[in-house]
């Protein structure tokens, strides 16, 4: 008798599909398959992202302070007027953030384009030369900090003591209102123009000899071919170099907080817009403010960004 | 193409973070913590904690619970609490923390449980056995929030070798300090006379006991800013002045107590004003290359007399939100019983506790001058060496503005005058 008559259920499903109760659920994964893959990312972007980020846009609105679980006015863009108009503590950072990410990236691509020329022709020994310039990068911001300020003390620190046996008197560096974010870039490109040349490196072996080859039958230098051969081919990868080494010189934060600790040092001379606004949460606890601070900074990285892109595919074409 | 790969590095990103927060979802929820006897406790890096820590075995003994405990660098300790006790978390049961620092902060935030009850529920425990001025500072809105565990005042290391060999007497007052260090710079050029913090909001603390002996203070008693009083004038020109004209070559304005401390233990400077509770630094021969040429002296006398500060730099509290405060003050109640008190003080941690300073054994341990200078100090010792408001680290750096000001030579009245406008703004803004 069932046999004759199957359930109405299994008589209605779609050719294809498995019977039974999963049925009706594999049916309607199937229509929304594109949706159900992408599922976890979305929400991964949704927690991990866009919710602080919304949140954080909500805090700069509002004139959280002391704890962000305590009542708080919604005081629209009010802080950003604040910030925006702070010719003390923001303008002076967005200043340092751009002189620090500017100047760092300048030596780093010049750098490590020349040390990856350097490389570029295999020679004896080269595992060891890698593998040495590939040091600094792996140790870790603070402890890179830690290091440096012990080697740049105005007291008992290597270098002075270096620089004393050759009767240089000895430099304030770290310790110095005017030397001490000069300081801090050094480290930053100690650390990261092995990035710089391993980015670089890689672009130079992926390109074609040919027209370097041409070049040299035709009789070019050797400045000539780098300048008209070598670096517009290159092009593409120094800019990609400069988006990837930018965003995290932008950000830094680890060797200036190291090196100076909160608020930049005494006279705020290393504080960038992210020790800034460390200092607004952390010390402060200012949260609304250092939200619209954070907000600012974000947009300056977006915006510098989108010009590098833009002029990335410019090069590409 | 493009697009692909994005979605794809996205589910792999969402498939770690997931996996990861599988595992932190795996340490214990409160319900757990509480059926299991557990009490977790959260301190800072001190020498205090060094003590606590062997002997917590003898407490889990005897209460049957089980400390599970974290301990952090000072900052760290401070930026732990503020993202933890705001998201609200139940992870920290037992808290160590600065009074000075971040006690009203806490207390208006709601962090830190009110232990009225539980302090004067024991009499053999014994809550009046504590100093006046650190139950003051742990105490907010009459409501007690912590128990002190570590006190704290200025007193003067200088180098006994060195006083000896100028023909120095020990400076009585902030004339002879200044005129001894002038001569031991002048005698031997490489030796500073004077050091001290130098970093604008790390002097600020040290600063304070310079302050009050010339008769000044951050606030007046109507709560008005005031470091622009004459007093506080002379003050932040004499601190300045010592180590502009008489500290280290090539002084850097970012020291804290590490760096200071470095520089007299090297064998670098004559005088050195700083916390008593860091004397070990200097004493203990693993660390210090004079630690048998240090002397100690109460701080030497302004024009208002010897006016150090007298204050708990820490002090126990129990987090609001923890669902274990029972097992919590357990612990507290332990780790400051009067013995342990007396074991920490003779390990070199200045105490609270009244019985524990008059008792000979308290004190049996501490080099015999220095233990004078204690005395002292704590007899006419201020109970702060801070602005008391809830933005402590922003008051620091405005009051803390002239010290760096001085020291690399600028006019100590006018940048005590701009200090006082922005802390008096400052001072408002909190009053909102």
């Amino acid at each position: 008798m069932s046999v004759l008559n199957p359930p109405r259920s299994a008589r209605t499903r779609r050719p294809g599909g498995p019977a039974g109760a999963g049925g009706s659920f594999s049916a309607w994964a199937n229509r929304h398959r594109k949706w159900l893959f992408a599922a976890p990312a979305m929400i991964f972007v949704g927690v991990l992202i866009v919710f602080p980020l919304a949140w954080t846009v909500y805090l700069s609105l509002t004139d959280s302070q002391g704890s962000v679980r305590a009542a708080t006015d919604f005081i629209g863009l009010q802080n950003y007027i604040t910030v925006l108009s702070d010719t003390e503590r923001f303008w002076p950072a967005v200043g340092r953030t751009l002189a620090f990410t500017g100047v760092a990236l300048a030596f780093e691509v010049v750098l490590g384009m020349g040390v990856a020329l350097l490389l570029w022709r295999p020679f004896r020994g080269e595992k060891w030369v890698r593998v040495a310039i590939l040091l600094p990068l792996v140790a870790t911001p603070v402890a890179v900090g830690m290091m440096w300020r012990l080697i740049f003390d105005p007291n008992i620190g290597f270098v002075n003591q270096l620089l004393g046996m050759v009767g240089i008197p000895p430099q304030p560096w770290l310790s110095g209102q005017d030397t001490a974010l000069g300081t801090t870039i050094f480290m930053d490109v100690w650390q990261w123009t092995p990035m710089v040349v391993l980015i670089l490196l890689a672009g130079l072996t992926s390109l074609s000899d040919e027209p370097d080859e041409a070049a040299r039958v035709d009789g070019a230098n050797a400045f000539q071919r780098f300048f008209f051969i070598t670096l517009p081919l290159m092009m593409p990868t120094v800019i990609v170099a400069i988006l990837l080494r930018g965003i995290d010189a932008l950000k830094t934060f680890d060797i200036l907080y190291a090196t100076k600790g909160k608020g930049g040092g005494s006279f705020h001379e290393v504080e960038t817009l992210n020790v800034y606004a460390y200092g607004l949460s952390f010390d402060y606890n200012q949260y609304g403010l250092s939200s619209a601070v954070l907000i600012l900074f974000f947009m300056i990285i977006i915006g510098s960004m989108w010009l590098l892109t833009m002029r990335r595919k410019a090069v590409s074409k | 193409m493009k697009r692909r790969s994005i979605v794809k590095y996205a589910a792999v990103a969402a498939a770690m973070s997931l996996g990861l927060t599988a595992c932190s979802g795996g340490g214990g929820g409160s319900d757990q913590a509480k059926e299991s006897g557990t009490v977790r406790v959260t301190l800072a890096n001190h020498v205090w904690t060094e003590g606590i820590k062997s002997a917590i075995p003898e407490f889990e003994k005897s209460s049957g619970l089980k400390v599970e405990l974290t301990q952090l660098g000072e900052d760290q300790l401070s930026d732990q609490y503020n993202v933890k006790l705001n998201a609200g978390s139940d992870e920290i049961d037992v808290m160590m923390y600065r009074p000075l620092q971040e006690g009203k902060a806490f207390a208006k935030n709601g962090y830190l449980a009110d232990l009225t009850k539980n302090v004067s529920s024991d009499s053999g425990w014994d809550w009046k056995d504590y100093q006046e001025g650190p139950v003051k500072a742990t105490t907010v809105d009459s409501k007690v929030v912590g128990v002190p565990i570590i006190t704290e005042r200025e007193v003067l290391y200088y180098r006994k070798d060195l006083l000896q060999a100028a023909g120095l007497q020990v400076p009585k007052t902030m004339e002879e300090l200044e005129a001894a260090a002038k001569a031991i710079k002048a005698s031997s050029p490489d030796t500073a006379g004077f050091v001290a913090r130098t970093g604008k909001s790390a002097a600020v603390t040290q600063f304070s006991s310079f302050l009050y002996s010339f008769g000044g203070d951050f606030m007046d008693s109507s709560g008005k800013a005031s470091v622009n009083t004459d007093a506080a004038k002379k003050a932040y020109a004499y601190y300045g002045g010592l180590i502009r004209n008489y500290g280290p070559a090539n002084v850097s304005t970012d020291m804290s107590w590490p760096e200071a401390m470095a520089i007299f233990t090297q064998g670098g400077a004559a005088f050195y004003t700083e916390a008593d509770s860091l004397y070990k630094n200097a004493t203990d021969p693993a660390k210090s290359k004079v630690a048998d040429k240090v002397g100690f002296a109460a701080l030497p006398a302004g024009p208002a007399g010897s006016k150090p500060y007298n204050i708990p730099s820490w002090a126990l509290g129990v987090n609001q939100n923890s669902s274990n405060q029972d097992n919590a003050w357990k612990f507290i109640q332990w780790a400051t019983s009067k013995e342990r008190t007396l074991a920490a003080q003779k390990a070199g941690v200045p105490g609270p506790r009244t019985s524990v300073w008059s008792n000979p054994d308290g004190t049996s341990t501490y080099p015999k001058d220095l233990a004078e200078a204690i005395s002292a100090s704590a007899k006419n010792g201020v109970g702060h060496d801070r602005p008391e408001v809830v933005t402590v680290g922003k008051a620091r750096e405005i009051v803390g503005a002239p010290i760096v000001a001085t020291i690399t030579g600028a006019d100590a009245a006018a940048a005590a005058n701009d200090a006082q406008t922005a802390f008096q703004t400052f001072l408002d803004s909190e009053k909102k």
